[in-house]
């Protein structure tokens, strides 16, 4: 790291592998990996409303791209990635309630998230096919 | 022993002049992107398998305009304090901290403008 100021000599507070892993604190990774994901993913939904505007010939080049296998495969991350940081969020919002700081409920909740974030994305998934 | 006077400390913002909200903010967009994302999908289930013509007259639909519109100004401000966040944790060179903060600003506003310019033109334009 570059820099020769005062600030650059600091001491860091011990980062993550100082510590043992815990389900909680997978859950705050996780929750930040999907943001990022999910940052990124938006370019996904603006070039997919870009391509309707632009006409039937690119959005069906854009549409044919999203319905490949590949294309699936990725669309599946993000949804499983939007439905895991909505579940992640929603746990953020009752924390700032001031509820559910005990420790059997963050252990609870920590268990409950990634079943229902993959049990929704199964279903979304199975009903968009079923509509279709 | 603190050099604040009492007004200041009550105030509470020190140089920074500015406190919680960014983290408020959060909070807000998280709030609007439940309700929203929550109205995406369902969105996005009806439009699987749907060509051109159908997707662009949904899209154009006054109401699913409007909740879209809420979807991207809502999303594209949440991910850039979110991001924003991330880059103040993990990047430490003041030069690179800034330059990707900048990134970051504009990579949300291209994204938001470039959506938003899509749903208008559905709605009103081609
Ligand atoms: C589905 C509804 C959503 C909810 C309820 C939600 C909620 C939240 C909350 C409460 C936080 C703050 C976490 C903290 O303070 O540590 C957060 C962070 C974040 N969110 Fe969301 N969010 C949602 C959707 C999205 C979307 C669609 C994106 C991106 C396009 C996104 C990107 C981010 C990012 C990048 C962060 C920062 C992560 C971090 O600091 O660790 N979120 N979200």
């Amino acid at each position: 790291m570059a820099g020769t100021g005062a600030s650059d000599r600091r001491p860091l507070s011990p980062h993550l592998q100082v510590y043992k892993p815990m389900l909680s604190m997978m859950m705050s990774i996780i929750h930040r990996v999907t943001g990022a994901a999910l940052y990124f993913g938006t370019f996904l939904l603006v070039w997919w409303l870009v391509a309707a505007a632009a006409g039937p010939e690119y959005f069906d080049f854009v549409n044919g791209l999203y319905g490949s296998w590949f294309g699936r495969i990725i669309l599946f991350g993000y949804t499983w990635a939007l439905l895991h940081h909505m579940i992640g969020g929603i746990r953020h919002f009752i924390w700032d309630t001031g509820r559910g700081f005990e420790l059997e409920t963050v252990e609870w909740m920590s268990k409950a998230a990634p079943v229902a974030s993959v049990a929704l994305t199964v279903a979304v998934w199975i009903i968009a096919y079923i509509v279709r | 022993m603190s050099m604040q006077t009492p007004l200041n400390k009550v105030r509470g913002l020190g140089s920074a002049k500015s406190g919680t909200e960014h983290w408020w903010l959060q909070r807000v967009t998280g709030i609007a992107n439940l309700v929203l994302v929550v109205f995406f999908i369902f969105l996005i289930i009806s439009l699987v398998g749907k060509g051109h013509g159908e997707v662009s007259a949904t899209l154009g639909n006054p109401l699913v305009a409007i909740a879209m519109l809420a979807l991207i100004l809502s999303v594209t401000w949440h991910m850039c304090l979110g991001m924003q966040v991330i880059v103040e944790d993990y990047v430490q060179a003041e030069g690179w901290k800034i330059a990707i903060l900048l990134a970051n600003k504009f990579f949300c506003a291209a994204m938001a403008i470039a959506a938003i310019f899509a749903i208008l033109n559905l709605s009103f334009g081609a």
